[in-house]
């Protein structure tokens, strides 16, 4: 069955490849020989492990098998509307009604890539950068190209291998140490596709020096049938806080694998959460090696999943090292025959004592065809650690309803309150007042659709 | 000087205690010839004298066998097991089945006496009664059965497999491979195609058990593998308690046991059944010890039927098992509590799988993973609520302890639910043994090891209190010996 794989996904790398404009992509004559031979690993790579099927224990609950039958090609380039297919608007900024949050840059990425035309970058501190890979991979390659694959090793996973094979654009942020900047940095990935399926594999770049302090909005739409396949490095300096806010609300024929791999040193805070709500099929994962005493990893998401979606949190925490802490809260509510998946592990590696971990994954199921698979794992050989998860699957408890519905609140407008107000508690564990604001608004505008 | 001769000796001491059933009894055995081929299995067949009906089950198992891979999704690591190298069938020398007690060689008596099993009925205090009766299993057959006349009154039938294939095929043919069937993993595929002997219980309609049975496992020929089958059927409204225990000598090398055991429960039938594995562990280099590879399931088929599984485990060097309900039968309950303990090189991979397909199942899990030395313990566990479930519940606890900073404690939990009116709670906590707790007993007198093992005792407490009286107290004191040298 494993050798059935191979073939299909190849034929999907060859005719990917076959269509590019230039046989891979630009930017890998730009990176030098180190990142064209990092393309050619990723892409022999991606040949062997083939799209993820549930026989892959990471992907147990969640196959892309299905990916490897669709002809995906890549986006074109060239002016809008081209083909035909016109992107939709670009929305505000995420935080932007918030007062003081006006973005300090604004990038939008059509399709994979940074729209200039789009976007804004206003006067930025000394040596903050903040724009286009592919433009940096170009004009400052010395910037780029060593911090490209130091988190996300190709070995790490199919999803990382394909996207290192074929990215061709992307966002660099690199913040030097000791700036804080106070207006967030706000990234808009828009997808435009119509009823051909496109697929692109964006690389993000976040680095944060030393003793600095960022917050880096994320926020995911389109229409159309694509795939996005994001690979996100994330490097967080002694000392640095990284404030990491997602909002994925792709189209509905989308798919959306984002991968995060973060890095953490001495006293580093990392601090992310991602509120799904779009796409047909999406996985959110997150691998974090906590590799500094003192470093604090906080992961948490928020998911409603409808119609017959599939949203998938994956995360892996190394504590690599001793005095370190984890803490993570997943709560979703699952409607209609969708599906939830979360699947959290925690390593604490021999010697990485003092570790405090904690984990906590609920679902709210909606509807009778509702399913939740979760699969919290610890897997700890240090002793002296304090490591507790706790997992929940239930309905919406009927004494709640029932106080609502005493005080003359209807029975729907009572479910959706206690749900807007189970994915509120995982807002509610922001530190960013502005925020936990701005998602707190977007998870009511969700529940408002129909 | 003294203060060192008097360590030296308390050190033998506690060396000579830690595994006490080390012992190899001397006795004539007839064995199969290494190896495995369908030879083997007719070999066996033919020993047990079986019906064609359950050779030809056997042999289809083992061809199915032939085309698997060996499981290697466990966070266990072992050297490839040579499966040609074990002798499939192996028996003390008799002329014929004894017919009593009397004709049993003294010398396989004598090592029952030794491990403290009773199996001469007269030797209990005459006037008390009778609270167990034993089905005593060597190497690969049962040498005997006792208070069988007095669970006859009752109608229970509690004998060898063997003996049911033969007394009762009709009952053995309808139930065996019934929840576990030939085809179901591995090892469980194995065991279909070798099985040698192992228990049989049968309770009928209404009846509640007079006494706990048990069945005492004893691992004695070298190369050998010890192949169990045990089949325990309630009938509607009927009781049971089952316990068993298991030794094997100390030796060097590996020894293999990949037992199967089903559980079937009808209407209002409720089965308790109680484990103390106590297999040879090897020493503290990780050299020898039993692979004990086991596949145990329950299946509650009948309504508000209840399976309760108990579980002790401080022995053997890899443990890979999984303890299951599959709730069947509307308002049926299922339960696994387990302690687990590893020591030294110890691996144990365990845990329970709890199948909702009933409305109004019940679940409960509660387990207690026990790590020292360099030891690795895991608890790996299903929960899946079908979307017949209505009104489904689990409660899961899993809690780990941390003894020593070379071991590790792993939780690998699955949980799937596919209906929104179950309710499903899993809780997991891992820590170290606490300080305070050491230092409170410590300064009240009590040793370092006898502090331990009072702290590890009442960790596991929640779970030795589900076990049977006499079971509860040596499973107390097994938990101590397991633990000792792991601390100071």
């Amino acid at each position: 069955m494993d050798d059935a794989r191979t073939p299909t996904s190849s034929a999907w790398v060859d005719r990917f490849e076959a269509a590019l404009a230039e046989p891979v992509a630009s930017a890998a004559t730009v990176g030098g020989d180190r990142l064209a031979a990092l393309r050619r690993a990723g892409r022999t790579r991606f040949r062997d492990l083939g799209f993820p099927t549930r026989r892959v224990e990471a992907w147990k609950y969640t196959s892309l098998a299905e990916l490897a039958d669709t002809p995906h090609l890549p986006a074109p380039v060239g002016p809008d509307g081209d083909d035909g297919v016109s992107a939709p608007p670009v929305p505000p900024p995420v935080l932007g009604a918030i007062e003081g949050a006006a973005p300090a840059a604004r990038l939008v990425l059509v399709n994979g890539r940074v729209d200039a035309a789009l976007s804004s970058i206003g006067p930025l501190p000394d040596g903050v950068v903040a724009g286009s890979l592919a433009a940096a991979l170009r004009d400052t390659p010395a910037l780029v190209a060593d911090r490209l694959g130091a988190a996300a090793a190709i070995d790490d996973g199919a999803l990382i291998a394909l996207n290192t094979a074929f990215f061709d654009d992307g966002v660099v942020v690199i913040v030097p140490p000791g700036v804080e900047l106070a207006a967030p940095v706000e990234l808009t990935l828009i997808g435009r596709a119509g009823e051909a399926p496109l697929a692109w594999h964006p690389r993000l770049i976040l680095a944060v020096g030393a003793g600095s302090r960022v917050t880096v909005v994320e926020h995911h739409l389109g229409g159309g049938r694509y795939f996005s396949n994001l690979v996100t490095e994330v490097a967080v300096g002694a000392g640095a806080r990284l404030g990491h806010y997602r909002v994925q609300a792709e189209a509905a024929a989308a798919a959306h694998v984002s991968t995060i791999t973060a890095r953490l040193e001495r006293d580093a805070v990392y601090e992310t959460l991602t509120l799904s709500g779009g796409a047909r099929v999406a996985r959110n994962e997150v691998r974090a090696v906590v590799a500094g005493t003192g470093a604090e990893c906080r992961l948490y998401g928020a998911y409603l999943a409808r119609g017959r979606q599939i949203l998938d949190n994956t995360t892996v925490i190394d504590h690599a090292v001793p005095g370190t802490r984890s803490r993570q809260v997943f709560q979703g509510a699952i409607d209609d025959q969708a599906r939830g998946v979360f699947q959290g592990k925690v390593v604490v590696r021999p010697d990485a004592q003092k570790t405090d971990g904690y984990q906590l994954n609920r679902a709210l199921l909606l509807s009778e065809r509702a399913e939740i698979d979760s699969k919290p794992e610890l897997e700890i050989f240090a002793d002296d650690v304090k490591c507790s998860h706790g997992a929940t699957a239930g309905e919406i408890d009927d004494s709640q309803l029932f106080y609502l519905q005493s005080r003359g609140i209807g029975r729907d407008e009572a479910r959706g309150l206690l749900t807007r107000a189970f994915l509120g508690e995982v807002i509610a564990e922001i530190e960013d007042e502005r925020v936990r604001a701005a998602l707190g608004d977007l998870v009511g505008a969700w529940m408002d659709r129909p | 000087m003294a203060a060192t001769v008097d360590t030296v000796d308390t050190v033998h001491a506690v060396t000579a205690q830690k595994y006490k059933y080390g012992f190899f009894t001397d006795i004539e055995v007839e064995t199969a010839p290494k190896g495995l081929d369908e030879d083997t299995i007719r070999f066996i067949s033919a020993k047990k004298g079986e019906p064609a009906w359950l050779l030809e089950w056997r042999l289809k198992a083992f061809r199915h066998w032939q085309g698997m891979v060996e499981p290697s999704w466990a966070k266990v690591a072992y050297d490839p097991i040579d499966y040609q190298d074990i002798h499939y069938y192996a028996a003390p020398k008799t002329k014929a089945r004894p017919k009593s007690l009397d004709e049993v060689d003294p010398e396989l008596l004598r090592t029952y006496e030794k491990l403290g099993i009773p199996l001469r009925e007269q030797e209990l205090l005459a006037g008390v009664e009778p609270t167990v009766a034993v089905d005593a299993v060597f190497d690969s057959v049962s040498v005997a059965t006792t208070f069988k006349a007095k669970l006859e009154e009752y109608g229970v039938i509690f004998c060898s497999i063997s003996e049911a294939v033969e007394k009762h095929p009709e009952l053995v043919r309808k139930y065996l491979g019934s929840v576990v069937p030939y085809s179901d993993n591995y090892f469980a595929t194995l065991n279909s195609a070798v099985f040698t002997d192992g228990s049989f219980v049968y309770v009928p309609k209404g009846v509640r058990c007079p006494m706990e049975l048990s069945t005492y496992f004893r691992i004695n020929a070298q190369n050998t593998g010890q192949f169990e089958r045990t089949l325990i059927i309630a009938d509607p409204g009927s009781y049971v308690s089952y316990l068993e225990g298991c030794t094997a000598p100390q030796r060097d090398e590996n020894q293999l046991h990949a037992a199967v055991v089903e559980l079937i429960a009808h209407d209002d039938a409720q089965i308790k059944y109680s484990t103390v594995q106590n297999w040879y562990p090897g020493d503290e280099n990780g050299v020898g010890g039993i692979y004990n590879f086991v596949t145990k399931r329950g299946a509650c088929r009948g309504r508000n039927s209840k399976i309760s599984w108990t579980q002790v485990e401080t022995g053997s060097a890899i443990t890979w098992k999984y303890p299951s309900c599959i709730l069947q039968g509307d308002g049926s309950v299922g339960e696994f509590y387990s302690v687990a303990i590893t020591n030294n090189c110890q691996q144990a991979d365990t845990g329970t799988k709890m199948i909702h397909i009933g409305r109004n199942t019940r679940s409960t899990i509660v387990s207690k993973g026990i790590s020292a030395g360099r030891s690795q313990n895991t608890y790996r566990g299903l929960v899946r609520i079908q979307p017949g479930a209505e009104g489904a519940r689990n409660y899961t606890q899993c809690d780990s302890l941390l003894i020593g900073d070379r071991c590790g404690a792993h939780t690998v939990p699955y949980i799937e639910s596919r209906n929104r009116t179950a309710r499903v709670e899993h809780e997991a906590t891992t820590a170290k043994i606490s300080e305070d707790q050491l230092f409170y007993c410590r300064q009240r007198g009590l040793g370092q090891e006898d502090a331990v093992s009072l702290i590890v005792n009442g960790f596991c407490k929640q779970v030795l209190q589900e076990l049977p009286m006499e079971f509860a107290v040596e499973a107390q004191k097994l938990v101590g010996i397991s633990l000792e040298g792991s601390v100071g």
